[in-house]
């Protein structure tokens, strides 16, 4: 789900934000103010609410959970360790389907996909969107910029399955890739591009590539848009250019987007699925299997529900470590690394006062 | 402040980064309009909605997606409301622990889910049932949702909650009769990201609809694609329709769109 980095981010973030205090501080401090004892309040809680009626409020939330998500995942994990082929009796492998998942030359065709449409889907969009907020960003009060904004993001919303059918139709043998290339004169570069084993997988790639680049330049353009633009005239009167703004300023400014943009795409590249499914069903060959795909063919069309099991639980593991080491790089901002805003806008007051 | 020279770069910038946004939706769009069969004349063919509504059977598909969204944006939104005004305006024993693994449910993508679900679903006969489509769903969004309402909660004014208990409103009546009310802005959010998760799922379905009843938009689209891939016109109406309400919905309330998933670093 989209969404959840983001919130997990965010949910960092919070905890970090001095005016986030939990809900029982709150009240005391609050009561402080009345001038009411803290102690006495804090003990009862939020005023007027028995406690115990708390459950009543999170159990359908909680039931939900625990049936459609909870169990489930207990219950892949206890496939993962058995030979099953989805109908017949099941055989004890013990942690067999997770050595292969590294060692069958299938399943690792598969992640090694999966690294190079992270380039595709993450790097890529992500280098992109910096590079061209940071050169639009002293448009900011551009007239226009929001219809823009709304055009550029739009890709996001759309299905994939819809996406991967107009791809599909643009990638075709006499498709309007193709047609551009002749007709700008290169036609030896003209090739059914998703049947053609070099091309397919970065074919499929070059999508989420379009679907990216979007979130991550309007991701950064709002995370500029809150940059003091006293930074940028302090450092100009220190003399640097429009490079050492980039990295002394502008960069270190958007590191928390930085971090939600890395985790979203790199997460979309980990989950890709419709698209391939729509796009290329894997092939030609198997050059364009990817994870997801593998566990949906294993457990449904190949009878081997252990093995996609054991590739399932991979994949979430890797998605848990991705959202909290990139998480780290956005979270550790405040005090742990020298603050460029906080060293220019002093340069900035001592040169004042020299004048 | 910007130079006439950096303004039409800029400009020249935003327009190649819209086209490229916009030209494969275009395409569909006009493909979608131009003639199905050989030897119809020019012009623009409306006709193709209609038959991708009727043959395509995208009617029906649309039907139960609709059916899929109601239901899960509605169920989902409820319980994370309540959840989120438990976890964010009352104090109990567990509600740290239990509000971490809700957060960490998140995380955990459908690919973990469907396997284990469709089997134990088809062992109590649920599988190729609006159930087993929704309720996994249902718990997703819950999870993103409970999530989100809690931090909204957690911002609301205790001052104002105060002054509707002294004016005798219980916590069923403040949380519906004021704070709902007033959480209007986060409450939209919640429900078009919602929607649009719904609407757009494609691996839930797949799995658990196996009969062509329950096919919901996009899983119907993919399977028409598998059968007729000479149907280009037909093909690109019916991939039109798929996306148009979530287009129609975004172009409305873009802000939330894309307020929720920037909002979360904007803070």
């Amino acid at each position: 789900m989209a969404g959840a980095t983001v919130e997990d981010h965010r949910k960092k973030e919070r905890v970090t934000l001095p005016q986030e205090i939990r809900s029982g501080e709150t009240t005391t401090r609050r009561a402080g103010r009345a001038g009411q004892a803290p102690a006495r309040r804090r003990r009862q809680g939020p005023p007027g609410e028995p406690r115990n009626l708390a459950y009543l409020y999170i159990l359908p939330a909680v039931v939900v959970f625990a049936l459609f998500i909870g169990m489930p995942l207990v219950r892949t994990a206890t496939f993962s360790l058995y030979e099953w082929n989805g109908l017949g009796a099941s055989t004890w492998v013990g942690l067999d389907n997770f050595q292969q998942v590294f060692t069958d030359p299938q399943l690792r065709g598969a992640l090694t996909h999966a690294l190079v449409l992270i380039i595709f889907y993450s790097a890529i969009p992500v280098t992109l969107g910096l590079l061209i907020a940071a050169t639009m960003m002293r448009a900011r009060r551009m007239r226009g910029l929001a219809v823009f904004r709304v055009l550029i993001f739009l890709p996001q919303v759309i299905p994939m399955v819809v996406v991967g059918i107009a791809w599909r139709q643009i990638y075709q043998p006499d498709g309007p890739l193709n047609d551009l290339l002749r007709a700008v004169g290169l036609d030896g570069f003209a090739r059914p591009w998703l049947g053609d084993y070099t091309w397919a997988l970065p074919s499929v790639g070059l999508v989420g590539t379009w679907v990216g680049t979007g979130l991550c330049f309007v991701l950064f353009l709002a995370g500029m848009a809150k940059i003091p633009r006293e930074l940028y005239e302090a450092a100009r009167l220190d003399g640097s250019g429009p490079l050492r703004e980039f990295f002394a300023i502008t960069l270190p400014a958007v590191r928390g987007e930085f971090a939600v943009a890395l985790t979203l795409t790199i997460i979309a590249a980990l989950k890709t699925f419709d698209l391939v499914y729509v796009m290329t069903s894997g092939g030609p060959g198997r050059e364009t299997t990817v994870p997801s795909f593998e566990v949906y063919q294993r457990a449904f069309q190949f009878g081997q529900v252990g093995s996609a099991a054991a590739l399932a639980l991979v994949l979430t593991a890797t998605i848990f470590v991705v959202t909290v080491l990139v998480n780290r790089i956005g979270a550790g901002d405040d005090d742990t690394t020298p603050n460029p805003r906080r060293r220019l806008s002093r340069r900035a007051a001592a040169r004042q006062e020299a004048r | 402040m910007i130079s006439r020279t950096e303004r039409l770069l800029n400009y020249a910038i935003l327009v190649l980064f819209a086209t490229v946004a916009l030209y494969p939706v275009l395409l569909i769009v006009s493909t979608a309009l131009s003639p199905d069969r050989i030897g119809d004349t020019g012009g623009l063919h409306f006709g193709n909605f209609a038959d991708a509504w009727d043959q395509g059977r995208f009617g029906s598909y649309m039907g139960t997606s609709v059916t899929v969204a109601v239901l899960v944006v509605g169920m989902a939104s409820l319980f994370s409301v309540m959840a989120g005004y438990a976890f964010g305006t009352m104090r109990f024993r567990g509600s740290e622990v239990v509000f971490y693994i809700i957060l960490l449910g998140i995380m955990v993508p459908a690919e973990a889910l469907v396997i284990a679900l469709y089997f134990d679903l088809r062992e109590v006969g649920l599988t190729n049932t609006l159930v087993a489509i929704v309720m996994p769903q249902v718990a997703q969004s819950v999870a993103f949702g409970t999530f989100w309402m809690r931090a909204y909660f957690r911002t609301s004014s205790r001052e104002v909650v105060e002054a509707a208990r002294l004016d005798g409103a219980g916590h069923w009546r403040t949380l519906w009769r004021v704070l709902v009310p007033m959480g209007r802005p986060a409450i939209t959010t919640m429900l078009v990201l919602m929607f649009m998760w719904t609407w757009n799922e494609f691996l839930i379905p797949l799995v658990m609809a196996t009969s062509e009843d329950l096919r919901t938009a996009p899983l119907g689209l993919a399977f028409f694609q598998g059968q007729y891939t000479s149907g280009t016109a037909l093909l690109a109406a019916g991939a039109t329709l798929v996306a148009l309400p979530v287009v129609v919905v975004y172009l409305f309330l873009q802000r939330h769109f894309i307020r929720g998933m920037v909002e979360g670093v904007a803070k």
